[in-house]
């Protein structure tokens, strides 16, 4: 496990601003990941939930504002992302390489071959997958595919974007098994998803994005005592509303 | 450095395994080998190829690449959610896509010379003319692909621009020469001609071609002209050198853009 400083929040943000020419992808967005629990990340469309992923990830520059991981702050170097698995929400892997060959491109390009989990890897391997060409995979098993990377490099901090679209309910009970037991084992996790159900199964805490603000960031139930719904759907719904009036 | 060569090598594992790239090869293949087998000699059959080489080479190159990294876009953004830096997955992705075509180029216009050419004297000179000329296009117009995929996100716009690019240079520029030197007829145009000839790669692939051929001849007086510049071993040198900047131009502010960009 990379470890982090079990002090500080596995990862910050502090009034991270972002705009994509007159749109303000996010608007001082100050918010932490605590150590050790899944946080959903949450939020109508064109919330901000993606640019705030990829801000982390390196992909999108922010204009304002620091990130901080374990603490440290996230200069301009990539070193920090030894300390990230991250599952892209629709993943296109190069067509004519094999499962094979794209987790040993990865292996390569991380060069942190010894102490890998190959839990998912076997699981995606499973049906002789791991050498087929990418590109005559079906969806779910590409998905398998993404989820093993992920998890490969027993990353500390995990950013999930809709991790379960196209896994069927066998695969997708799985993957959420997996995700349990490596933030029981004191992974941070950050999922994106639109499953509320699942994101009630699995989150504790909960990010609630409306454009590109925090509208709530705290514990699960939280949300749901503050609204007096029942569902997180509901809770949401309402504090939507409210927040329109 | 490393990550360059490691990227390189995948992205070599699957550029090369993609049927375009091994369509484009057949194809230069068969058209080189057909030439030689309805009688011609290798000069001559440089002589025919030499319009392949300008038109093809570089349509083939610019749409290709523009459309490998357009698809390779979801991919490219995973890498860069790992831990290496963008100039060195920029410099992988780059040779990864530019090596092959080279390759398949070299392998297709090349393999039927070494079947079917006997050794003359004649030949080395103006195959080796062809082969370099049609390397630097390849590289000169990958980099350019490169350049418009990274700037635009929108694929339709970048495959146009691609395509622009390619009529332009192929067509359109010689067309703007052509009307320049009737409009400005009763000056000395030479040097302007020289000048602009200078910046269009394929003029100076097939300026670089037909002098091997003393075929300059036939171009009247500019043609002396060009011949008394471009004919010497400067000349020559100046030809590849200002390909060379137009290969690393455009890369250099691809490799710009990739770095700052907004995946």
């Amino acid at each position: 496990m990379t470890s982090l400083p079990a002090t500080a929040p596995a990862a910050e943000f502090r009034a991270l601003r972002k705009q994509f020419g007159r749109l303000t992808a996010l608007d001082g967005v100050d918010i932490h990941l605590s150590t050790g629990r899944i946080t959903a990340l949450v939020g109508p469309n064109g919330a901000g939930k993606s640019t705030l992923i990829k801000c982390l990830l390196g992909l999108v520059r922010p204009d304002q504002g620091t990130m901080l991981l374990g603490g440290a702050p996230i200069g301009t170097g990539w070193e920090y992302r030894r300390g990230i698995g991250y599952m892209p929400q629709a993943p296109r892997f190069p067509d004519n390489l094999t499962g094979r060959e794209v987790i040993a491109m990865l292996r390569d390009l991380r060069g942190q071959g010894a102490e890998t989990d190959e839990e998912l890897l076997e699981w995606f391997g499973e049906s002789g997958a791991l050498d087929r060409p990418v590109r005559v995979l079906s969806g779910g098993t590409r998905q398998k595919l993404n989820a093993a990377i992920a998890f490969l490099f027993r990353p500390g901090l995990l950013i999930l974007d809709e991790p379960t679209a196209g896994l069927d309910p066998v695969a997708s009970g799985i993957l959420k098994d997996k995700i349990r037991r490596v933030r029981d084992a004191g992974a941070t996790v950050l999922l994106s998803s639109h499953l509320m159900a699942e994101l009630e199964e699995l989150a504790e805490d909960l990010i609630f994005l409306v454009e590109g603000r925090v509208r709530y960031a705290g514990p699960l139930g939280g949300l749901k005592e503050r609204t007096g719904e029942t569902g997180l759907e509901r809770a949401m719904a309402a504090l939507l509303r409210r927040g329109g009036a | 450095m490393t990550t360059t060569l490691r990227v390189l090598k995948y992205e070599l594992h699957n550029v090369v395994r993609s049927r375009a790239v091994l369509v484009y090869t057949v194809f230069l293949f068969l058209l080189t080998d057909v030439l030689f087998r309805f009688g011609g000699e290798g000069p001559r059959v440089v002589l025919s190829l030499l319009n392949v080489v300008l038109l093809f080479v570089p349509l083939v190159s610019v749409v290709f690449g523009t459309m490998y990294v357009y698809s390779a876009r979801e991919f490219t953004e995973l890498l860069l959610a790992q831990p290496v830096g963008r100039r060195s997955l920029f410099a992988g992705l780059y040779l990864g896509l530019a090596l092959p075509l080279a390759g398949a180029f070299l392998a297709g216009v090349g393999l039927p010379f070494v079947i079917h050419a006997r050794p003359e004297a004649g030949l080395w000179g103006p195959l080796g003319m062809l082969l370099t000329a049609g390397l630097l296009l390849t590289f000169v117009f990958t980099a350019l692909s490169m350049l418009l995929a990274t700037l635009f996100d929108d694929r339709a716009k970048g495959l146009g621009g691609a395509i622009l690019i390619w009529l332009g240079c192929a067509i359109l520029y010689d067309g703007l020469i052509l009307l320049l030197i009737t409009m400005f007829r009763d000056y000395p145009l030479e040097r302007p001609v020289l000048v602009l000839t200078l910046l269009n790669p394929i003029d100076l692939g097939r300026v670089l071609l037909l002098l091997q051929f003393d075929t300059a001849a036939l171009m009247g007086y500019t043609g002396a002209v060009f011949e008394k510049f471009f004919g010497t071993s400067g000349g020559r040198a100046t030809v590849l050198v200002a390909l060379a900047i137009q290969a690393t131009v455009p890369l250099l502010l691809a490799g710009r853009v990739f770095k700052r960009k907004d995946f």
